[in-house]
This record gives structure tokens, C-alpha cells and sequence, in this order.
């Protein structure tokens, strides 16, 4: 199985190598652990981007590989990163608390040094008390088993729902939407127990690692999520080939032929559906520390559409294609909207890139799907086919 | 009391001629009163001036109020206006004018109590004034501040009331007062009956006002009319410190008073015997703070049990303020009625608003379920068109500053614009992934980026507003509970004119013969010798130019910004999907259905509206799957995919 695994799919050993080559380079490139010609933000904008390629290769397996067009993975994604900093924010929080109540004469009660917490932590929303989803939020053991289990759950069962009924399509896509529309929107809510529209924020101090410096904190997670990007590919490279591989693309290209062969496609629709809410949950897990900051902003529904896109421009239907699309929009788009390309002097007016960089991005969607249907990866095959 | 009054009215009806200096005798009599007055002493003078019933009383409290009463040195009074050294001076009694030296007069004036208290004595008169304007600022004035002795005054000018409205009002308000003030139980019961059909906010407060209550603490069941008697268990905390604050229980001792106590009282690295190290728990605390107790250092300990417990030995109630039981019984009944009809207003209410808020939906909807529903374009930019036709809106009223005209050019210009902008999209690119749905979507939300940041790049992020004319302005207020405005009012007029301009186009025109020709079948309709190019092209514009028109509409009412279209966008595709898609009428029903329950849910969780939306989302994704085409599905050949 392995071997020809494998060989159905040569692009996972070069991706890895690329990878990790590129890995190391960063590594002894970095502050922390080498020359130091990489600052601590970059690694770290470097981090959060190898965690958005995991999130697209997951969007790519649902939606390029099972034509299922979901719009609302990033809902996954925001809630994997709320289940990690519910952990980050209490457990620093205890930490601070406990510091603060061990200079008094008295030796605080569990009752003072809960109240003191949520005093701390919800404040923000005129609120002391803990609300019930943050039962588990001391242990990060549980915690980083609802990173898990919640986004998987949640797509269980919002799958086994949608497809029952066969809603398929763009049907499906809104349904998708209005889903993590409601979630932002219940997140906005300031009694929704997640601080509303504050959010959780403080994520970058790692609790236990408060002497450790932000370039090694960066560098740490950095590496952590290019593991993780590794492990996801070729975990997904193992889903989509072989035989599940290929019900899997039936499904895209003929559900109704698929489902006449006698296979049950629903169940292979929930399976992806639901693999690749997990993984999204997780690679949300590693970005939001880096961030630093999640609210409930980041899953409204355009983040979603975003993912799309990256997964088209890149080429849809490889899984090195999700990689390479999300990677080059996200930085491309930090790097015009950072400042970071210089302003276009026209004369009679000065493009400044900052207010017209969407304007540009949004006409190269346009380009892109009309023009180029298989995205930057398109070219690869341009380049195999050329060469003999 | 009453008699009095009659007796005025009488005076005031018929002119008499007053004998001269009448008025100037009454003055003098309290000459000191009146000179000095204070709202105890003023009473008895103006009592005097009300029971003289002489018709030159009123003008007389009007110029003493408005500082224009000076009296000479010899005592006598007169209305006057200084005009530098000299003062131009009126008789009280005859009204002769005459022209004196300044030097001889003092100007009263009286303080803002004694003001008041001659206002009141002045509406009596002003009840029956010539002036229909006077009488009205009156009767408005009693009702700011009711009082027991305005109900006489105002009982006896109903009879000669000439203007309708007014009489009505006069009639309502003598009811509240008499519910209130009047003499015998009886009479006050009648008028509480007849209040049990009123659902003025008004009406409400009298009843509220007569059922005022006020609590209290006693080891027996007290004297007087009882309005109820409270279980204190229920908020035991709040009515434990009421005890406290009676005098009848010590203070309760907090987790934060045992914690104050136990720290001042550390001795040794102990409290009470109990080392320090020991006290994290609550228990180890309250044990450590009884031993302080016991040594009397500090106050005893009040634990949950000792708080029930004191609790128990005592009676909590409310009692009305009202003696008479029979009043407050028919007032909780008349109150009772009341409510329940406001709840039937409210109720009413609640419809109107769910359906202005469905003709929202519906005109953002409309639009899309031409080009989404019949056409089956996934269209992410006509937000962007909604957006486009608000600021088209916005652009005309900066050049046309009459509101009324500028509105009536900018529909047909925003019509123009994003029917341009429709048809443009579609030349260019939908026309080439008609058989790509999904990468319509992305495609058209490209656009729909760039157009909002275009948008922003034009007229910044801050919102623009667009005015609506002055006749569209203020609310059509059918009672105090049931109120729309005319713009909502508006828009609901708009919605229905688009379904039946929609519903026409498609339906009895040769367009729209065409437009379900090709959407049904393609090929058979270019067969036939339609062209489907230009048939998709102008259904699409269409769609687009009926978005900008509902983006005028939808600007009049919230306010234009660049991203008002994202703010539709979803909602509106919802409203399709849920109305089932291919048919207008769905879309009605898909607005109708979702404006309702928006508004029901709301209702029932009111200081929230982002949960109504949660929960409506979450409704509607359960409701798709239960009807995956919607509430109104297509059958036969029509429905096929």
C-alpha cells in the first residue's frame, strides 16, 4: 500500500523535501537559533502562513478533490484557535492571579482565585463568572481535545444534516456560509462566554514559557507548523489516492453515477467533510498563538471565500497547488497591504497600494478563474509536459 | 372645593361689572402675602382673589408671575413695565394707564415655588380661556403635573368646551384625575372601570400610579390595605439586608468582612487560634472567625443558616399606598385588561415591524432571485450593486438639494447605472462560466471586492447619509403601542410595486416569454429563434438595475456605506434559497418568512438582536433540510435541474 501510495503521488517526496529544506533554511536564518537575518515577526508571519497552506490543502481535498464547495471551513479553523487560547488565557491568567494573591497575609481560597480569574478575564464584558464552555479551559490536555473534537463534531453532524437531505452545489456553498455566519455572529454576542467582540488576545505568551524569548517561542511554533503542514499533506495525499481516492473524485465529477455504482457517497462526503474540519481546527490551533489575538472577526464569512480563492489561484485539485496559492496571496497581500510595495506616482494621482491592493486582488480572481482555471499550478504541467 | 369653581365658571361666563377697587381691597387685605409671598403664605391670598370671582383676577396672577406687579410706597398695587427712570403703570381694577417716576415702586418678585403654585391657580382660568391655543397649553400642563385640585377646574370647562379635540382630551383627562382625585369611592371606581380600555402609556401610569406600593418588615401582618405578601426565599441575599437596614438582624458577615476581620486580628501567624497557613479554604476561615467572635473582637458570625432562619421569623410585604381596597382591586383588574390588550397592540406592533423588515429583505432579494433564481448566476457582487444604487443616491442629492426631486431622479438613475454595470459584468465574464457555477461565485466576488474597495477609495469609510424628504419623515402612530413609519411605510409600497412589475415583466410580456424560454431550455428557445445572449444579458441587467433601485431604498433607511452590500448579501441568498429558487413568489415568501421570525425572535429576547439572527440562521439551515427546495418548489418539467 505504501509503496504504490507513493508512486501514485511523487509530488508528496518533493514537496517534503522542499519543505523541509526551506524549514531549515529559515531555522538558520532566524534570531534565535542562527545568523539572525530573519527578524522574530517574519518567522513568525512565515509560521502563521505554513498553517493557512494547511487549512487550503484541507479546502482543496473537500472541494478539489470532492467538488463539496464549503464556505465556511474557516468557522473550523476560528474554532480550533478559540479552544487553544481559552487554554492560553487562563492558564496565563492564573499564573498573573496567583502572583498577585500570594503577597497577602491570608492564603487565598479556590473560590478568590476563580473569581479573580474570571474577574480578569470577562471584565472586558462586565462579567465575573465563568461561563460553562470554559469547564475544561485549566486542563490543556482537554482543551487541546476539543480542538479536535469540537470542529469534527460540529461538521459531523452540520454534514450528516446537509447531505442527507442531498443538498448539494451551491445550495450546500450558502448553507456552508450562513453556518459560520451564525457563529460569528453568536461570538459577537458579549454573553456568548467568548468575550464578544473583544475576543481572546495574550495568546503569544505561552504559559510556563515566560522567560523564554519570542524569537525561540517563534521559532518553536514555526517549526511545529511545518510539521504539521508535512503531516497533513501526506496524510491527505494517503486519502486521495488509492481506491477511496478515487470514489472520492467520482463523487466531483458524476455524485449520481458514483451512487448508481453502489457506492454510499454520503458517507464518503461526511468523511471528508469531516477530516478536513479537524485538521482545519488544528492548523487554527497553531496559528491563533502566533497571532497572538483571535475575535470573532476572523471567521466571518468572507475569510472562507478567501480560502477558496487561495485554493483556486494556486490550481485546484493538487494538493501542492492549495499550498502554493495560499502562500503566495497570503504574503503577497501582507506585503502590499504592510507598506511594503512602493507607491505608484501617476502624476495626477498617487497609487497607494494599501487602498488599492483589493481592488487588484479582487480583478485577479477574475483573471485568474477566467483565464487560468487551474491556478498557478497549471504551469507545472505546462513545464512537466514541455520537458520529455 | 367644587363649588367654588362653579361659582367662577358662572362669573367668567357671564361679564359682570366689577365695582371698582374690589380688586385693589382683596390686595390690600394681604398686602404682606402678596408683597413677600412663600408657597405656605401665598395660599391664602390667592384663595381669596380665586373666591372674589372678579374677571380681572386672571391678568392679575399672569403679571405677578411674569415679575410685572409693582407696588407703590403707600401699599398699592399695580401692573407695570419700567422703561428706564419711568414706569409705564396699568390699574388693577379699572386698567388706567398712567406714566410715574420709578423711584416710588417695588417690583414683586416671586420665587420659582411661589410661581408654580400661582400657575396652577392660573390654568383654572386659562381652562376656559378665549384662546383656543392657551387652553390647550393648559390641559397640557395639567397633564405634566396632575394634581387633586385641577380636577374641579377642569370638570366644570368641559360643558363649554367649543373645539371637539380638545373636549375629548379634556374628558380623558378629567377620567385620570377622577381615578386619582376624586371625592368618593365611587365616583373613582367608575372612572378606574373606564380606563380598563385605554392602552395609552398615560393610562397606564395613572393605574400604576394608584397601585403604587411600598415594602416593609414586621413580625405580625400589618395594618392597612395589603397588597401582598413576599416569599423571601426567593432572593434571600436582597431581603436579609433589608432586616439589616430595619434594625432587626446584624449585618451579614461576607466572605470579604471575614477576610478584613481575620487580618486585622493576626497574632503570631495565627487567627483565633488557627494558623495562617491553614486559611484557604472557607470553612478553616468562618472557624477562625467565630473564635474572633467568641472573644468579641469581632462581629458575630451570620451564616447562610442564621440568615434563613432570621428570615423566617419575619413577615415581608407590600402595601398599597391607597387605603381603600376596593379602589386598588378595581385598578389591578383595570390593569390587568389594560395589559393584556397592550399585549394584543404589541403583538399587532410585531407584525408591522416583521413586515417592513420582510419588504427589506425582499426588495435586497428581488434582484438576486431574477439573476440567482431564475438565471441560476451565483451573483457575490449584488451587494456591491445594492451599494452602488445608495451611492448613486447619495451623488444626485449633493447636486439636487430638494429632496423630493432628487429621489425621484435618482430611482431611474440607479435603475440606469446598475443595469449598465449588470450588463457589463455579464459581456465580460459571467457570459464565459455559465456552465461553472461555482466559479461564478468566485469570479463575481472578485468583483465584489474590488467594487467595495473602490467604493472606499472613492467616498471613505464613513457613512453617507441619504435623506429622505420632509413628507417621508415622522411615523404614522395609530395608538401609543402601534407605530410605523412612512419610510417603512415606503419601502413596504416599493416592495409591492417591484413584485407586481416583476411578476408583469415575466409573465405578460414578450421579455419575459423569452427569459423563461431560455432558462428552461436553451437550446430549444435558440431554436425557436430567440437569441439566448441577449436574452441572459438583459435579465441579468435586469436583476442588477433592481438592485440599485432597492439600494436607494434600502440607503433611505440605514445608512450608505461601502460595505452596506456584504451586510445584505447572505441574507439575501437565504431569502432565495429558503423561498425556493426559479420563482418569484418564493422569494415573497422566503423575506416574508424570514422577516417574521427575525422579529419573533427578537421579541422574545429583546435587548438582543445579534442571538435573533444566530438563531435564525440556525432555524433556516434546519429548515433546508427539511425542504431543500424550499417552501415554494418548482414541479414538473420546470424544476429540473
Amino acid at each position: 500500500m505504501r509503496k504504490s501510495f507513493l508512486s501514485e503521488n511523487p509530488s508528496v517526496l518533493w514537496f517534503i523535501a522542499a519543505l523541509g529544506l526551506f524549514t531549515l533554511v529559515i531555522t538558520l536564518l532566524s534570531e534565535a537559533t542562527g545568523a539572525g537575518l530573519i527578524s522574530t515577526s517574519f518567522v513568525k508571519t512565515l509560521g502563521k502562513t505554513l498553517c493557512l497552506c494547511l487549512i487550503a490543502i484541507a479546502m482543496d481535498v473537500v472541494w478539489g478533490y470532492c467538488g463539496i464547495l464549503s464556505l465556511g471551513h474557516f468557522a473550523f479553523f476560528g474554532i480550533g484557535g478559540y479552544a487553544i487560547g481559552m487554554w492560553l488565557m487562563y492558564a496565563r491568567t492564573e499564573g498573573i492571579v496567583l502572583e498577585s494573591l500570594s503577597g497577602q497575609t491570608i492564603p487565598p481560597t479556590p473560590q478568590e482565585i476563580s473569581d479573580a480569574i474570571g474577574n480578569q478575564i470577562f471584565g472586558v464584558v462586565g462579567s465575573s463568572e465563568f461561563p460553562l464552555i470554559w469547564a475544561f479551559a485549566d486542563s490543556l490536555f482537554l482543551q487541546l481535545l476539543m480542538v479536535v473534537l469540537v470542529p469534527g463534531l460540529l461538521a459531523l453532524v452540520f454534514g450528516w444534516l446537509a447531505f442527507r437531505s442531498r443538498v448539494t452545489g451551491v445550495y450546500l456553498s450558502i448553507l456552508t456560509q450562513a453556518m459560520t455566519l451564525a457563529l460569528s455572529l453568536y461570538l459577537f454576542q458579549n454573553d456568548s462566554g467568548l468575550r464578544g467582540n473583544n475576543g481572546l488576545s495574550g495568546l503569544q505568551n505561552i504559559p510556563g514559557f515566560e522567560g523564554t524569548p519570542q524569537s525561540t517561542i517563534a521559532i518553536v511554533f514555526f517549526l511545529i507548523s511545518a510539521t504539521a503542514l508535512g503531516a497533513g499533506y501526506v496524510f491527505f495525499a494517503w486519502i486521495v489516492s488509492g481506491k477511496m481516492g478515487s470514489v472520492i473524485k467520482g463523487i466531483r465529477d458524476n455524485e449520481a453515477r458514483v451512487r448508481f455504482l453502489g457506492y454510499h457517497v454520503e458517507s464518503y462526503k461526511l468523511f471528508v467533510f469531516t477530516i478536513t474540519a479537524v485538521i482545519s481546527g488544528i492548523a487554527g490551533a497553531l496559528y491563533y498563538p502566533q497571532a497572538g489575538i483571535i475575535n470573532p472577526g476572523e471567521i466571518a464569512p468572507i475569510a472562507s471565500i478567501y480560502l477558496a480563492v487561495w485554493v483556486a489561484i494556486g490550481g485546484r485539485g493538487r494538493l501542492y497547488g492549495a499550498v502554493i496559492g495560499a502562500a503566495f496571496v497570503s504574503l503577497l497581500s501582507s506585503w502590499f497591504t504592510g507598506g511594503g510595495a512602493p507607491d505608484i506616482n501617476l502624476g495626477f494621482y498617487i497609487i497607494q497600494w494599501t487602498d488599492w491592493w483589493l481592488v487588484l486582488l479582487g480583478l485577479s480572481f477574475v483573471a485568474v478563474t477566467l483565464l487560468f482555471p487551474k491556478g498557478i499550478g497549471g504551469l507545472f504541467d505546462y513545464l512537466v509536459r514541455k520537458q520529455p | 372645593m367644587r363649588r367654588i369653581f362653579y361659582a367662577i365658571a358662572l362669573c367668567l361666563g357671564t361679564v359682570m361689572a366689577a365695582q371698582a377697587q374690589e380688586l385693589q381691597a382683596i390686595l390690600q387685605t394681604h398686602a404682606d402675602e402678596i408683597a413677600k409671598p412663600s408657597r405656605k403664605t401665598v395660599d391664602v391670598a390667592l384663595e381669596d382673589l380665586i373666591a372674589s370671582g372678579l374677571p380681572r383676577v386672571p391678568g392679575f396672577l399672569e403679571a405677578w408671575v411674569g415679575k410685572s406687579v409693582w407696588q407703590r410706597d403707600d401699599g398699592q398695587f399695580f401692573i407695570g413695565s419700567a422703561d428706564g427712570d419711568q414706569i409705564a403703570l396699568r390699574d388693577v381694577d379699572t386698567g388706567a394707564e398712567s406714566v410715574a417716576d420709578k423711584s416710588a415702586f417695588k417690583q414683586l418678585k416671586p420665587n420659582g415655588g411661589v410661581r408654580r403654585v400661582i400657575g396652577t391657580a392660573l390654568v383654572q382660568f386659562q381652562l376656559s380661556d378665549d384662546n383656543l391655543e392657551r387652553r390647550t397649553t393648559a390641559v397640557a400642563s395639567i397633564a405634566r403635573r396632575p394634581a387633586a385640585d385641577q380636577l374641579a377646574p377642569l370638570l366644570a370647562s368641559i360643558d363649554g368646551e367649543p373645539d371637539p379635540v380638545l373636549k375629548t382630551r379634556k374628558i380623558q383627562l378629567a377620567n385620570f384625575l377622577s381615578a386619582r382625585f376624586a371625592d368618593s369611592p365611587e365616583e373613582r371606581i367608575t372612572a378606574i372601570n373606564s380606563l380598563a380600555k385605554d392602552t395609552s402609556v398615560e393610562a397606564r401610569s395613572v393605574l400604576n400610579q394608584i397601585l403604587q406600593t411600598r415594602a416593609g418588615v414586621a413580625t405580625s401582618e400589618p395594618d392597612g390595605n395589603l397588597a401582598r405578601l413576599l416569599d423571601p426565599m426567593q432572593a434571600p441575599d436582597a431581603f436579609y439586608s433589608q432586616l439589616v437596614e430595619a434594625g432587626f438582624a446584624p449585618a451579614r458577615t461576607g466572605p470579604a468582612v471575614i477576610r478584613a476581620a481575620l487580618e486585622a486580628n493576626i497574632t503570631e501567624g495565627r487567627v483565633g487560634g488557627v494558623p495562617l497557613a491553614q486559611l484557604s479554604t472557607d470553612t478553616a476561615r468562618e472557624r477562625a472567625y467565630a473564635a474572633l467572635a467568641r472573644e468579641g473582637l469581632a462581629a458575630p458570625l451570620v451564616t447562610t443558616q442564621t440568615r434563613d432562619h432570621a428570615l423566617g421569623e419575619y413577615l415581608f410585604y407590600e402595601l398599597y399606598d391607597e387605603p381603600n381596597a376596593e379602589i386598588t382591586a378595581a385598578a389591578e383588574a383595570a390593569l390587568a385588561s389594560v395589559e393584556q390588550r397592550v399585549a394584543f397592540a404589541q403583538a399587532a406592533d410585531l407584525a408591522l415591524d416583521g413586515l417592513s423588515l420582510a419588504s427589506i429583505y425582499f426588495l435586497a432579494a428581488i434582484g438576486l432571485a431574477i439573476t440567482f433564481g431564475v438565471m441560476g448566476v451565483i451573483n457575490m457582487a449584488h451587494g456591491e450593486f445594492i451599494m452602488m444604487g445608495a451611492y448613486t443616491g447619495y451623488v444626485v442629492q449633493t447636486f439636487i438639494p430638494d429632496y423630493t426631486v432628487s429621489i425621484l431622479v435618482a430611482l431611474p438613475l440607479a435603475f440606469a447605472i446598475t443595469f449598465g454595470a449588470g450588463v457589463t459584468m455579464e459581456r465580460l465574464v459571467i457570459r464565459h462560466l455559465y456552465h461553472r457555477p461555482l466559479e461564478t461565485l468566485l469570479a463575481t466576488f472578485g468583483i465584489s471586492i474590488a467594487l467595495q474597495q473602490l467604493a472606499k477609495n472613492i467616498f471613505g469609510t464613513q457613512a453617507r447619509p441619504l435623506t429622505s424628504p420632509d413628507w417621508l419623515d415622522g411615523a404614522w402612530v395609530i395608538s401609543d403601542v402601534i407605530a410605523i413609519s412612512y419610510i417603512r411605510i415606503a419601502i413596504f409600497v416599493l416592495a409591492l410595486i417591484f413584485l407586481a412589475l416583476i411578476l408583469f415583466v415575466l409573465k405578460r410580456t414578450r421579455l419575459g416569454l423569452e427569459v423563461r424560454a431560455v432558462t428552461q431550455n436553451p437550446g430549444m428557445a435558440a431554436s425557436m429563434g430567440i437569441n439566448p445572449d441577449r436574452i441572459n444579458m438583459l435579465t441579468f441587467g435586469l436583476g442588477s438595475g433592481i438592485a440599485g433601485i432597492a439600494g436607494v431604498a434600502i440607503g433611505l433607511y440605514a445608512k450608505v456605506t461601502s460595505e452596506m452590500g456584504a451586510d445584505y448579501i447572505v441574507q439575501s441568498f437565504m431569502t432565495v434559497v429558503v423561498g425556493g429558487v426559479g420563482n418569484v413568489w418564493g422569494t415573497l415568501a422566503g423575506a416574508s418568512m424570514i422577516g417574521f421570525l427575525q422579529k419573533g425572535i427578537e421579541w422574545l429576547n429583546p435587548s438582543n438582536t445579534l442571538a435573533a439572527q444566530t438563531y435564525m440562521i440556525l432555524f433556516i439551515i434546519l429548515f433546508i433540510q427539511f425542504r431543500p427546495k424550499g417552501i415554494v418548489a418548482l414541479k414538473g418539467r420546470a424544476a429540473a435541474d
